[in-house]
């Protein structure tokens, strides 16, 4: 990783992101500093039924991001139907702009309003996914000097959006998804 | 060195220049969708910056049209999130049906697929002919597409869908004719519909509403516009008239929050206090 503080982590996943973001955040203690933006595809008209879900079974905060609110720890999951965005005062913002790569909300939005915002102090993690939704993303958090880290497409439950982010970042660590959480601690409290 | 902060002095420079320049006020906009649309307007009509892009508006005003159509257009469906129009209708027009003339106010109307859905639940509610629509938006291309009541016939497919889940009493296919890949609006329709250009940012109260939607258009304001924006609808609303917002807007921040009373919480629906 590039050595500098994480203050925030953005999450991208798809096909299996319940299962995977059921083990993993679950993982992270009640206290966990660094606030993480999470987008998850899911269909329009549906409810996001996973933010109770996880709430329930995990001991961090985890709720669906507010238009405008302030980005304070805690788990924040894109709405359906809106893109999730992060403003240069560090609010979270929400848009009902176009379908990018047929998905709103889309990963690759989130992870570029965000690298923007927070340059080196990111880190972008694409997990399992069906698409190559937040390949793009990835890159533009490379670029702005950011950290990435990927689900390891050999073991994922859908290895096509890891492997596609992997291609566009191919300087990103690779791990599996019952490592990351432990990743997560110890880089929080580094 | 990142590209970002010349970035930002640029598109400060660029929203300076089209305020000054035509008057049209972007400068409060939220900014993280604000710089992605600019981004997507001066890749694909080929300027290599933002200053380059300005200095081309600056010179030629044939330009702005363009550059609004990236910045302001907004592509909804009809009947998008049937619960809310299933609101309007068990819960809104209620109240509505007890006034002998109702007018309506579709703000930031666009290319007009939530006029039509009004002016369709209203026609099926028996309430059309005693209802006036005002649809406004501030860009004059989208009114003119929203006035033409054309879309593509392969939208047609969800808006049916969400017509028929909003409680939707005949059939969209009544409405339209279909023809060479497009689906052509009655023209009927539009009977009682006046069509405005109007900045929700810029310019002044709107008669005395009855029932004001505007959905999906705030979030794209900074806090300042947006309660500028609400301060317009408060004093554009009759007593108990209603406000809808869209989905995940709210005015639970504004200061303006207490002149209206939460009447569907779940689907955003505020009615304005008496007093």
């Amino acid at each position: 990783m590039n050595g500098a503080r994480v203050e925030a982590i953005v999450i991208g996943a798809s096909a299996g992101a319940v299962q995977a973001l059921s083990r993993m955040l679950p993982a992270l203690p009640g206290d966990f500093p660094v606030p993480i933006l999470v987008v998850v595809h899911v269909p329009p008209g549906r409810s996001n039924a996973l933010v109770p879900l996880l709430d329930g079974r995990c001991a961090i905060a985890v709720k669906e991001a507010e238009d405008k609110e302030p980005i304070r720890p805690g788990v924040y999951f894109a709405p359906a139907d809106y893109h999730l965005l992060v403003e240069r005062d560090r609010t979270l913002a929400l848009s009902s702009d176009d379908l990018v790569l047929f998905s709103r909300p889309s990963v690759d939005v989130l992870f570029e309003s965000a690298a923007e915002v927070y340059g080196e102090n990111l880190l972008g993690i694409v997990l399992t996914g069906a698409n190559d939704d937040g390949s793009a993303g990835l890159r533009a958090i490379c670029d702005a000097g950011g950290a990435a880290l990927i689900e390891d497409p050999d073991r994922a439950y859908a290895a096509a959006m890891p492997s596609a982010a992997l291609v566009a970042c191919s300087g990103a660590l690779t791990m599996p998804l019952e490592s990351i959480a432990a990743y997560l601690v110890e880089l929080a409290d580094a | 060195m990142s590209p970002a902060p010349l970035e930002d002095l640029e598109t400060r420079l660029l929203l300076e220049a089209i305020y000054q320049r035509y008057h049209y006020d972007f400068r409060s906009y939220a900014q993280a969708s604000l710089r992605r649309r600019l981004r997507q307007a001066r890749d694909q009509m080929g300027y290599a910056s933002l200053s380059a892009l300005q200095e081309a508006l600056l010179h030629d005003p044939a330009i702005l049209p363009k550059l609004l159509d990236y910045l302001t257009v907004q592509v909804s469906e009809m009947f998008r999130d049937p619960g809310y129009y299933r609101a309007l209708r068990e819960k809104v027009i209620p109240h509505l049906r007890t006034y002998p003339s109702l007018k309506i106010w579709i703000a930031g109307c666009s290319t007009g697929e939530e006029l039509y859905s009004f002016v369709i639940m209203m026609r099926e509610e028996g309430l059309e002919d005693r209802t006036l629509f005002y649809a406004t938006d501030i860009n004059q291309r989208a009114l003119e597409s929203a006035a033409s009541g054309v879309f593509a016939l392969d939208r047609i497919k969800s808006f049916t869908e969400n017509h028929q889940k909003s409680g939707g009493k005949s059939s969209l296919s009544d409405y339209y004719t279909a023809n060479y890949g497009r689906a052509v609006f009655d023209k009927a329709l539009r009977n009682r519909v006046v069509f405005s250009d109007h900045s929700l940012v810029t310019d002044a109260v709107f008669g005395e509403m009855h029932l004001i939607s505007c959905r999906n258009v705030m979030i794209y304001f900074d806090r300042d516009f947006q309660d500028r924006a609400l301060g317009l609808f408060k004093d554009s609303l009759a007593r108990k008239g209603f406000l809808g917002l869209g989905a995940k807007e709210s005015l639970r921040f504004s200061e303006h929050a207490p002149a209206f009373s939460e009447f569907d919480r779940t689907e955003r629906i505020y009615q304005r206090r008496a007093a």
